[in-house]
């Protein structure tokens, strides 16, 4: 779960940078860039929940 | 001026953190600046560079994307005069050690003091300077504006994003990796208060960290955000403005919360503000600079209180809320108050800011857990058990901070 996360993380960096490389108009890349924050925090919720099971699988 | 805010900062980690580990965390603090220090100037710089200089550029599209500079080792290419390269070597050999100290505050009291040198030295020579150059360095963050006509670039003129976001995000990385102390949490998952050791310390800290910001963001908004020095007197205001609101927001939020004013809630209150102010404070007229303020000392009691009790990240001096989610909404406040998104368009400003922190996210954060990551599978971060009861002064220097005084009783009870 933690390396999904991480790949999640990076993935959606990938959606935002490709959005504002190849996209013409403002908010079609304003969508898409939203798009991969959303990735990205879904990652980021994935990182911090393998965090808690591993806190709890020592506590 | 800018050193007083790592002054400022070793302070309030060091009072934050327990009297058993008081020494260890000053001691520390200095180590880490000295590594931070020749670690930037041998290889830091020469990855950062500067607008204009030598740097590793390709195209998509027939746009060029400035990933990183090349520039040679040991700043031997530079003539250190009052040049304004020079005085932007200078700032970011402060700037890096402040960003080496925020991992500090979250690692309190088990982060062994070889483990922090190294880990600052890969935040020293690889993450900051790599981010740095994006937005300082004439890199493809920066140029956002010129090449897709996005806003005016990222904008950051102070080190909101460079400074802070990034060493906040080494803070999160370093709590994961090393793990809550023990007795924060009981079996059940519940987390106990560890209160710091000497809130004056604390409070101290906050009012040199003030100085030091003073100059950060003047200095920062002159190098990097091409304000006319006169701008200085506004830099000035708007940091003081934001802090102050910053701080009194903490204090009417826990006071509604606790009861009265948590002076070590309302210290990371001010120190937020500071934070947030970075990023556009030679931007934002006075007013938008308390709301960013308010904004931020309002965010910071909860953020501390989420990451804690619900998302079991022991941090003990706060160091993620105050320097990453305070630094994030600083980001935004540039894109949404200041004269930058008024002047380029505000859903282009905004656009711009918002791939600044998808790449903190999703760049950044991966990048420094990744290699902290490996660290700790070579080099093993954390104390042992027996060194986290005894305190890291005794386990690692010898000798207390207050060796006339009994501290703790926990010595009595494991022994």
């Amino acid at each position: 779960m933690k390396l999904a996360g991480l790949l999640l993380l990076v993935a959606g960096w990938g959606i935002v940078m490709s959005a504002v490389a190849l996209l013409p108009s403002l908010m079609g890349r304003a969508g898409f860039a939203l798009a991969g924050v959303a990735v990205e925090l879904l990652g980021l919720a994935l990182f911090v929940n393998s965090h808690l099971v591993l806190s709890a699988g020592k506590g | 001026m800018v050193p007083m805010a790592c002054v400022g900062l070793a302070l309030v980690n060091t009072g934050l953190g327990r009297a058993r580990s008081a020494a260890h965390a000053m001691l520390s603090s200095l180590c880490v600046c000295s590594v931070a220090a020749i670690v930037y100037v041998i290889i830091g710089f020469s990855f950062q560079g500067t607008p204009g200089g030598q740097a590793h550029v390709f195209a998509i599209g027939g746009k060029t994307w400035n990933w990183i500079a090349a520039e040679p080792f040991f700043l031997r290419r530079l003539r250190l005069d009052f040049s304004p390269v020079s005085l932007i070597v200078l700032l970011q050999i402060f700037s890096v050690g402040l960003a080496s100290l925020i991992p500090l505050s979250s690692g309190a009291d088990r982060w062994r003091l070889g483990a922090t040198c190294v880990s600052t030295a890969l935040l020293a020579g690889l993450t900051y300077p790599l981010f740095a150059h994006w937005v300082w360095g004439g890199g493809w963050l920066a140029q956002l504006g010129a090449n897709y006509g996005v806003g005016s670039g990222f904008v950051d003129g102070g080190g909101c994003s460079t400074i802070q976001v990034v060493g906040g995000l080494t803070a999160l990385s370093i709590t994961w990796i090393l793990g809550p102390r023990p007795g924060k949490y009981t079996p059940e998952g519940t987390s106990a208060a560890i209160p710091g050791h000497n809130v004056v310390l604390v409070l101290l800290g906050c009012l040199f960290a003030w100085i030091g910001w003073l100059g950060l963001n003047s200095s920062g908004a002159i190098l990097f955000g091409g304000a006319e020095p006169s701008r200085v007197i506004l830099v000035a205001v708007n940091t003081t403005l934001s802090a102050a609101a910053s701080a009194l927001m903490a204090a009417a939020v826990t006071r509604i919360r606790f009861g009265g004013p948590d002076a070590s809630l309302v210290a990371n209150g001010w120190l937020a503000g500071l934070v947030a102010s970075s990023a556009g404070a030679s931007f934002l007229k006075p007013a938008a600079g308390i709301l960013v303020g308010a904004v931020a000392g309002a965010l910071v009691p909860f953020a501390i209180d989420l990451l804690e009790s619900r998302l079991g990240v022991d941090d003990p001096g706060g160091a993620i809320s105050v320097h990453a989610i305070g630094g994030l909404w600083g980001l935004c406040a540039v894109a949404s108050l200041s004269e930058v998104g008024a002047q380029s368009g505000s859903r282009g400003q905004w656009l711009a800011q918002l791939v600044g922190m998808a790449t903190l996210l999703g760049f950044v954060l991966p990048l420094t857990y990744g290699l902290n990551w490996l660290l700790n599978r070579v080099y093993r971060q954390r104390v042992d058990v027996e060194g986290e009861w005894r305190g890291m002064d005794l386990q690692e220097l010898g000798a207390g901070a207050y060796p006339e005084f009994v501290v703790h009783s926990d010595d009595f009870i494991q022994g």
